[in-house]
């Protein structure tokens, strides 16, 4: 089985699938997305596949493929996994399907005076994005690797620019441009490895295992560093770099977000570890304690603006910096233990977070609002949905019993032997994850029905939802706008005038059912039994820890009785 | 990995299966979520039936822990977490400490789901109720019976969920969705203490696990030891209502009573004194945190009997009376070695009367229409006569009427208070006393105001006695009221029985003779019941609060400003802070990027325009810094 080569076929069956999508004729949607659909389960079965070929115990790349691309720059169409990149690619595999499965009734926002757009291209964009997002992990040649780094932009600008809600061209520009930005940064230290690698091996070359060999001067090291540092920062928003998310987040179709915060953002912190650590150590070394300042801030920063946030998208964007900012500190705490738990966190994120804004997606379907202040006893009228709600909730607040637990404990327990100041202001970052995600779910699904549950029986009060959301943010779900509540004509308010009516919610459809499942049932098995998923991508850990000179045993603890916990900040 | 397994003898039999006792109850609750409305006729007594399927495990393997050599049984069950240096393998540890409190969780567990049968007859949401309750208990007991702090901080924030989901289970009413959400807060604020405990533990010692942990905490400095001590106290602070994280509990009783009487009373809010008592090697090799301890308990004590004498919501009076009971209980195992034993026993004795008095205050809220203010409650004795014995029993056995059960563990609490010498011995001791005075001045108000005197019954209310499978638990909770204590400390001796958990029980010479100690505070109990009849009992009681009462009752009655306290400190300024960061965001960091932007752009303000610009001068920045990197890396190599 090792044969075949799983990753090409990984990348080339989406594509494929997309324009196969793209040639339809606009009018064929329905089976545009069962296309997608059956595309994407085939997908899922590779990575399955994949990892059934690959041997945690074995070489640190495997299921490798390279054919000589641009001979002249040394640049190879070159792929290959190690356990944090196969993961991702389960992720991606878990992840596709199942926002397919939540974008199935989604329609675009109608376009003034023209006609409505096609969900076909939504579908195609989707499947050439997940091709793209494969080989982006997989790639182990650092141009090939730039390449898919920057053609990934071009079909989440489309599905945010053509497919989100009211603000969707700027969230759109806003997300291309920062990410461009960060990007050609990227690539002048990209240029600059070549360099350097062709004035020490006398050839340049673009492939990581021979760069991962390189002798670079600490101080080009630094320059170089910047460099990556500063795409994978914007990527995996790191504070001040995040704002861009907030807005691309709220404004994404629910797919979209599920994919940007979910996977694509995982680019960041997984070039962190892959590209930052290993091939500049004295730099990554030298340059933690910024890093580490950066990461602990958003914790807390990202977290007390979740808790300020009336726009439910926003929130989850909000909540997925601080996250990201627990996935930093993991990372540039060099311990065993704090980078398992990195990796993880980059798994469980997706699967939390990710069901977190399908939720709330279901929930905007139902109300057609963004605005927090627009629901109220939602869980009355729909229970099931409120359980999945609290659920992904809890994960977001990494309960025990939840995944994101393990790695957030992880991460905690791992940084702390090394930078115990730092881990202690991430840990407070415990009670505003509590706060932020408890506020929401009170407000949406406790308490007596108010906002889009009430409908005025005179249909007096014309107080649209939308209304509601003036300002900056927008308020309609984007493309997920399609109310499902069976309120022919009737107007929601928000108090409840004396003629007030509870208006029927429904709760979880068969389909929506389906869709959460495999997310709920990942959540728990993977908080209560996470081993196998540590031991695949402790080897590739402890292999990026030996590269940046730290003992892959893992942080080892101060000799009992030594007074100081051994802290260098 | 370092760690020093007590049990070396294989487990067999029985004490193998013991992982039997969580599962059963979380197998109920899942079937109950996942089954749906199908479970709705029958899924009430697969509830009650997997809690008594869990007492009756117990109960069989606390025999057979006592046919063992030393006691003590650690299982391991699955590798939890394995990478670097951190090994956590999920087990459990099955020795004298973890044994009560599984059979007092199961077992008081199984008589509040029996009552609640009849308590939730009614009510659409039973089988989520039932469903939430054998979550409790699942976790309640993966929180004593897991034989690492990792074990134990699952079942930590387990029962915190519970607890949430129970005191919002009517969450249609905003006082408490809010509640439940308080709740939760306040605890993670300890949690943060538990985690940080463990993380301290893991970088000193290389372990969580209780063996492993317990066997080198010798080897630490002083001052870590402290600050483990310390944070540990923090974590048991709020999960067990104690000052200064006490603002919670009393708001939990917006839970469904049956909940207050299991969470808030009997087990989930004495999981710190169980955390504190089961760290007693951390605790012995630091006084100062010790001391810190008792400081804590002595305080609460008093803050909760204060507060409790100036509600009429009986619950609530209830629920300050549990706080300040738990006092008494911080106050014990603050004491260290002498108190260890008197403090679990106070804690079990405590399970059943309180659990007891919370299921008569259900039975007579059940009779009046769920109302709780017991200036319209009077006159109940004849009515509720079931209620009323057993209530009364439950209510003798709290304020320590002789030979009941608090009367047994308040006192030996009391006592090794004095034994401790000093001014700190006799302040301590005289505050245990004066609390015992003020709490029976608040539990005979309580009394008089609902079993004796005219009735004050709202308009159109008929009490009637609650159904069998409500009396029932009350009355076997009863017998554990009036037989606990004599049972725990004179009987069977606790201490005795506690011996491979916590040594050799001391004879402590008594500084001051017990029988003097057991005078004073009966007729200081006497006296605070006598009070509150000359205020309560022989006069009449206003249907509505004064209004014009002098600031010490203000005070009592809002439970000395705890709620002003943390509005004002961490509520208002957090709300400030986050309208700030969010204007800041926006304006400033988003702000500063846009304009950044734009001024890239060539000053458009519109972006659309702006792109063209925007991409140009990109492309030329990326030539640039190509270029640049590129003399520089030449620069430098050359």
């Amino acid at each position: 089985m090792t044969d075949v080569p799983w990753l090409v076929l990984m990348i080339v069956v989406p594509a494929v699938g997309a324009a196969v999508v793209a040639a339809l004729p606009a009018a064929r949607e329905a089976l545009a997305r069962q296309l997608a659909l059956a595309v994407s389960l085939l997908v899922l079965l590779l990575a399955v596949l994949t990892t059934v070929a690959f041997d945690p115990g074995g070489e640190r790349f495997q299921l490798t493929t390279s054919v000589a691309w641009i001979p002249d720059f040394g640049v190879d169409f070159a792929l290959g996994v190690d356990g944090i990149a196969l993961s991702m690619l389960l992720l991606i595999g878990v992840l596709v399907p199942v926002v397919v499965g939540a974008s199935w009734r989604d329609t675009p926002l109608p376009r003034p005076g023209r006609p409505a757009r096609s969900m076909t291209a939504f579908w195609a964009w989707l499947l050439l994005l997940e091709s793209l997002m494969v080989g982006v992990f997989a790639a182990t040649d650092v141009f090939l690797f730039y390449v898919f780094f920057e053609a990934m932009l071009v079909p989440m600008y489309f599905l945010i620019g053509s497919f989100g809600g009211e603000n969707r061209q700027y969230a759109a520009v806003k997300f291309f441009l920062y990410s461009l930005l960060g990007g050609l940064v990227m690539l002048a230290s990209v240029i600059g490895l070549y360099v350097v690698s062709n004035s020490q091996l006398g050839e340049g070359t673009f492939a990581f295992d021979a760069l991962r060999q390189l002798e670079i001067d600490p101080n080009v090291q630094k320059l170089l560093f910047a460099g990556f540092f500063l795409a994978f920062a914007i990527k995996a928003p790191l504070v001040p770099f995040h704002t861009w998310l907030p807005d691309s987040g709220a404004e994404a179709p629910i797919g979209g977000a599920v994919l940007l915060v979910g996977v694509l953002d995982k680019v960041g912190t997984f070039g962190f570890l892959r590209y930052c650590l290993p091939l500049f150590p004295d730099a990554s070394r030298d340059l933690a304690p910024w890093v580490l300042v950066l990461a602990v801030a958003g914790i807390i920063y990202a977290a007390l603006l979740a808790v300020g946030q009336s726009d439910m998208k926003r929130l989850v964007s909000y909540t997925s910096i601080a996250h990201f900012g627990f996935i930093a500190l993991g990372i540039f705490a060099f311990t065993t233990e704090a980078a398992t738990g990195a990796v993880l966190y980059m798994v469980n994120h997706g699967i939390a977070t990710g069901l977190l804004f399908i939720v709330v997606g279901m929930v905007i379907a139902r109300g057609g609002s963004r605005q927090i202040r627009d629901y109220g006893g939602l869980a009355a009228k729909a229970p099931l949905l409120a359980g999945v709600f609290l659920l992904a909730g809890l994960a977001s607040l990494a309960l025990p019993g939840t995944n994101s637990f393990v790695s957030e404990f992880l991460v905690l327990i791992g940084a702390f032997p090394t930078r115990p100041v730092f881990t202690i202001i991430a840990t407070v970052g415990i009670v505003l994850a509590a706060l932020y995600v408890l506020l929401m779910y009170q407000r949406v699904m406790h308490g007596p029905p108010r906002g889009v549950l009430l409908v005025d029986e005179d249909g007096a009060g014309d107080h649209d939802p939308a209304d509601h959301g003036a300002g900056d943010h927008g308020a309609g779900g984007g493309a997920t706008a399609v109310p499902e509540r069976g309120a022919g004509g009737a107007t929601a308010v928000l108090e409840a005038p004396a003629r007030a009516r509870v208006l029927a919610v429904r709760d979880l459809s068969g389909r929506e059912i389906a869709v959460v499942t495999p997310l709920v049932a990942l959540i728990l098995v993977l908080g209560v039994y996470p081993q196998p998923l540590i031991d695949l991508v402790s080897p590739a850990v402890e292999a990026t820890m030996s590269d940046i000179g730290v003992d892959p045993g893992g942080s080892t603890p101060a000799a009992p009785g030594s007074t100081g916990t051994g802290g260098t900040d | 990995m370092n760690e020093v397994v007590p049990a070396s003898v294989p487990v067999d039999g029985l004490l193998s299966v013991a992982w039997l006792v969580i599962v059963l109850p979380l197998a109920g609750a899942a079937l109950l979520l996942l089954g749906g409305r199908r479970t709705d006729r029958w899924g009430h007594l697969l509830a009650t039936g997997t809690v008594v399927a869990a007492f009756a495990v117990a109960l069989a393997c606390t025999l057979a822990l006592t046919e063992r050599a030393g006691r003590t049984v650690s299982l391991d069950l699955f590798t939890f977490i394995d990478t670097g240096n951190l090994d956590v393998t999920a087990g459990l540890l099955f020795d004298p400490l973890s044994a009560v409190f599984a059979l007092l969780i199961t077992g008081v567990g199984a008589l509040i789901h029996v009552y609640s049968i009849g308590y939730m007859a009614h009510d659409p949401g039973r089988r989520r109720f039932f469903a939430y309750l054998n979550l409790f208990v699942a976790a309640m007991l993966l929180l004593v019976l897991g034989n690492s702090y990792v074990a134990l901080y699952v079942g930590w924030e387990g029962v915190g969920l519970a607890s949430y989901l129970l005191i919002a289970f009517w969450h249609t009413r905003p006082a408490a969705a809010t509640a439940a959400k308080k709740a939760f807060l306040m605890n993670r604020v300890g949690d943060v203490g538990l985690a940080l405990a463990i993380f301290l533990m893991f970088a000193q010692l290389g372990t969580t696990s209780y063996a492993g942990v317990f066997g080198s905490v010798g080897l630490l400095a002083g001052g870590t030891v402290t600050a483990i001590g310390l944070l540990l106290l923090l974590g048991a602070c709020g999960k067990s209502g104690q000052f200064p994280l006490q603002a919670w509990l009393p708001d939990a009783m917006e839970g469904p009573t049956p909940v207050s009487a299991l969470i808030h009373a009997a087990t989930m809010v004495t999981a710190g004194v169980y955390l504190i008592a089961r760290s007693a090697p951390v605790y012995d090799a630091t006084p100062t945190a010790r001391t810190v301890v008792l400081a804590v308990g002595a305080v609460t004590l008093l803050i909760g009997a204060i507060a409790g004498c100036a509600h009429d919501d009986i619950k609530k009076v209830l629920a300050y009376s549990t706080v300040s009971q738990i006092g008494y209980m911080f106050l014990a195992v603050g004491l260290g070695p002498v108190g260890y034993a008197a403090a679990i026993a106070h804690l079990l004795a405590h399970g059943f009367f309180k659990a007891g008095l919370f299921l008569g205050a259900g039975s007579v809220m059940h009779a009046m229409d769920d109302s709780v203010d017991m200036r319209r409650f009077g006159g109940l004795a004849r009515k509720l006569p079931i209620t009323f014995v057993t209530f009364g029993l439950g209510y003798l056995a709290l304020i320590g009427f002789p030979f009941l059960s608090g009367w047994w563990t308040k006192d030996a609490i009391i006592e090794v208070a004095l034994d401790r010498g000093g001014w700190s011995g006799w302040v301590l001791g005289g505050v245990a006393v004066l609390g015992a005075g003020l709490t029976a001045f608040y539990m005979t108000r309580l009394m008089l105001m609902t079993f004796f005197g005219r009735p004050r019954w709202e308009e159109g209310v008929h009490p009637h006695e609650a159904p069998a499978s409500m009396t029932a638990p009350m009355v076997l909770l009863a017998f554990g009221s009036v037989a606990a204590g004599f049972l725990l400390v004179a009987a069977f001796p606790l201490s005795g029985w506690l011996e491979p958990v916590f040594g050799e029980p001391e004879e402590a010479a008594h500084l001051v003779s017990p029988l003097v100690v057991s005078i004073v505070v009966t007729v200081v109990v006497a006296l605070g019941a006598l009070t509150a009849w000359l205020f309560v009992g022989r006069r009449e009681v206003p249907t509505t609060a004064p209004a014009r009462v002098s600031p010490v009752v203000t005070a009592a009655r809002r439970g000395l400003y705890a709620d002003t306290i943390n509005e004002s400190l961490v509520m208002r300024p957090g709300v400030w802070l986050t309208r700030a960061l969010v204007w800041l965001d926006a304006r400033g960091v988003d702000g500063a990027v846009n304009g950044a932007a734009a001024a890239l752009g060539g000053g458009s303000a519109r972006l659309g325009r702006a792109q063209t610009g925007f991409v140009r001068s990109y492309a030329l920045g990326i030539l640039g810094g190509a270029v640049l990197v590129a003399g520089a890396l030449v620069a430098v190599t050359a």
